[in-house]
């Protein structure tokens, strides 16, 4: 593959809980690259630390430790001024539009805002221009700049956002659940846009779901994420059909069949998903997992990777 | 006889904003011992149906404006509000999306069960007590002796919603009604969720309405499928045969617009256009807007329910005689 954009090594964060001693390991230890051109998948459940991996990534959170690069440039480094101008080539998209977009502002102000403060030097014919531009681009029509975002449906807040994000030519943009609030027919409708856009502005992107039908269909490498940690990472072929890891197998047998009449095994898992402050010891998966041997209980599996390249956290014999 | 038969409902909102039909219409009938799902998107209609059955549409605006609904052979919008209450939360019951809000914090668990146990089945405190754990041994709730003693939020949302089950199943009831029960969920909750309601419809012999928008818990959960779209039931057949051959343009396009996870496209068919406004319904048939087969024919009155060979149905003019 080609271009590394992205290098995140060994990236750790933990937030302070309102016990004195006890943290919670939101992401804890994780190492991954991102290649110029491509559309990395994150998957996992609720809480196994998507959102904070996606943040620390831009630097919107300061890491416990680690590091994050991008384009060979380390951003803990970084001055304040630097990181901003290299905020114009990062940015997010998040689930909720409406929370993200500032309800008392008109969608002109809000598109017109990144140019007011990254390019001061343009006029406001210039920016105008620009901003009916991004609203074509989105699928959007020249009269709704003047509207406010709770004027929107929840598919045309999501292509403001959008419309937001790509404004300063960004290369790499983090997408967290930028679907998951929407029903399905304005789903595809908006999956659609962002592929388009990302042919046209050259864009890398980090897709954060917990659909695994969408990442299947949206993005060329899967990480799959448990508890702060990666247990799997792979080309999108190799996840979906090796599924070496056992959590990478339960979590993809538990995806209601729609189009197929045989269902297969179902692997249901047993229990909960445990507490990030209180982690199980040796692999984070082995209460749940049904291969568990005696080594996982007491060692941290770490990746190790395969001839195609996948990386698995896992004790069992893999190749 | 169906145990469930509701005919031509029409729940209507009276609000500033003008009549919101929310549901226009609605028809159709459930055996026992089955499972029927709802299916379609948000605000086409699908828990103002199922509380039209429970009887617990906001009284405010909301009005019964039509239709009959006969639970049993008895039209449920005829009872005295007394004679209600004895059917519902106990051979009538319903559990929700989100467990937290019909879950009282203040109280433990086994205290909800109890009560309900205690009023309408008649037991006594030490007896409901026992009937309480042996519910939660009976949707999996490990340690039940000792959760009894717990209070909602010590729960995980996956143990939360199996006590809402198990709250449900207090008064043996013989439909259970299902709105959204796994949308919050993850996918691996959500399958043991799934499976459990499946282990205790068969093993209680009940009959189940799953209320969802997610097209994957219907094919899991359901012996028949109605869909809805802007408060009618736009086409109804067996789970498989829907799955296999969509007949009415919405149910096709929803399913285009569902990636697959075993057959890779380069991009995703999608339905254009908006849900209409509850208040500004068009006047023919409520797809047309958004319908590649649509002609002046479908805009000029509302479309019949076409009943098809093998008894499915669908509200399509492209399939009227
Ligand atoms: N600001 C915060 N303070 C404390 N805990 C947090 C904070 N943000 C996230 N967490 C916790 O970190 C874990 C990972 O969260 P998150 O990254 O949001 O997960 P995901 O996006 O995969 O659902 C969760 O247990 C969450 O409760
Ligand atoms: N109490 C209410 N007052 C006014 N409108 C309502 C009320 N409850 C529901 N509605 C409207 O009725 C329509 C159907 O709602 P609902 O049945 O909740 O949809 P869903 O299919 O998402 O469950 C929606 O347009 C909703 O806004
Ligand atoms: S390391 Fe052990 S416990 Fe963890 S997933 Fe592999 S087999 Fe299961
Ligand atoms: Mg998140
Ligand atoms: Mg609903």
């Amino acid at each position: 593959m080609s271009e590394v954009l992205v290098d995140v090594k060994n990236l750790k964060k933990y937030f302070p809980t309102s016990e004195k001693d006890k943290v919670v390991k939101a992401v804890d230890d994780v190492s991954f690259r991102i290649f110029k051109g491509e559309t990395l998948g994150v998957v996992g459940e609720s809480g196994c630390g998507k959102s904070t991996t996606g943040r620390l990534t831009l630097k919107l959170l300061e890491p416990t430790a680690g590091s994050v690069s991008f384009k060979g440039q380390d951003l803990s480094g970084l001055k304040r001024k630097d990181m901003r101008a290299l905020r114009r080539e990062m940015q997010i998209i998040f689930q909720d539009p409406y929370a993200s977009l500032d309800p008392r502002k008109t969608v002109f102000q809000i598109l017109a805002e990144p140019y007011r403060i990254h390019h001061p030097e343009m006029s406001r014919e210039q920016i105008y221009e620009k901003v009916t531009g991004l609203i074509d681009c989105v699928g959007l029509r020249p009269e709704h700049i003047y509207r406010y975002p709770h004027e929107f449906s929840g598919g045309q807040r999501q292509r403001v956002g959008i419309a937001r994000a790509i404004a300063l030519n960004p290369e790499f943009v983090v997408c967290d659940e930028p679907v998951s609030a929407l029903d399905v027919s304005i789903q595809a409708q908006v999956i659609n846009l962002m592929q388009d856009i990302k042919k046209e502005f050259n864009l890398t992107y980090m897709f954060i779901s917990h659909d695994l039908r969408i990442i299947k269909h949206f993005c060329d490498r899967v990480m799959v994420m448990y508890l702060g940690n990666i247990v799997e990472i792979g080309s999108k072929e190799a996840i979906y059909e090796k599924r070496r890891h056992p959590y990478t197998q339960a979590l993809l047998s538990a995806i209601p069949n729609i189009k197929s009449k045989d269902k297969g095994e179902r692997i249901l898992l047993t229990g909960d998903i445990p507490s990030p402050v209180n982690p199980p010891s040796g692999c984070p998966f082995h209460p749940r997992c049904s291969q568990c041997m005696e080594i996982c209980k007491k060692e941290k599996p770490v990746l190790r990777t395969m001839e195609d390249g996948t990386q698995v956290a896992c004790h069992l014999e893999l190749s | 006889m169906s145990l469930l038969e509701v005919k031509d409902l029409k729940t209507y909102f009276y609000t500033d904003a003008g009549v919101g039909k929310a549901v226009d219409g609605v028809t159709f009938s459930l055996d026992k011992g089955k499972v029927l799902g709802i299916v379609g998107e948000s605000g086409c209609g699908k828990s103002v149906t199922s509380l039209s059955i429970m009887r617990l549409v906001d009284p405010t605006t909301g009005r019964y404006e039509g239709g009959s609904i006969l639970f049993e052979g008895q039209d449920i919008l005829k009872l005295p509000e007394k004679e209600m209450r004895k059917l519902r939360g106990n051979r009538i019951s319903m559990i929700f999306q989100e467990p937290m809000t019909s879950l009282n914090p203040v109280f433990t668990i086994g205290y909800q069960i109890e009560e309900s146990l205690i009023l309408h089945k008649g037991m006594d405190k030490k007896q409901a007590r026992e009937r309480a754990v042996e519910l939660l041994e009976l949707v999996g709730i490990p340690e039940a002796k000792k959760r009894v003693e717990e209070y909602p939020h010590q729960l995980s949302g996956g143990m939360r919603q199996r006590v809402m089950i198990a709250m449900a199943l207090a008064g043996d009831p013989e439909l259970l009604i299902a709105d959204e029960p796994t949308t919050a969920l993850d996918v691996t909750i959500q399958a043991q969720i799934l499976e459990l309601l499946k282990s205790l419809q068969k093993k209680l012999d009940m009959s189940i309405i799953i209320i969802t928008h997610d097209l994957g818990v219907i094919a899991e959960m359901a012996d028949e499928v109605a869909v809805m779209y802007a408060g009618d039931i736009v086409e109804k057949a067996a789970t498989r045969e829907l799955f296999d051959d969509p007949k009415h343009p919405y149910t096709i396009g929803l399913m285009n617009s569902i990636p697959d996870v075993e057959e890779d496209v380069e991009r995703l068919r999608t339905l254009e256009g908006l849900v209409p406004s509850l208040y500004d319904m068009p006047a023919g048939c409520r797809f047309a807007p958004r319908c590649r087969f649509a002609c002046a024919e479908c805009e000029k009155q509302r479309i019949r329910l076409t009943e098809l060979a093998g008894g499915r149905q669908v509200r399509c003019r492209r399939y009227e005689q």
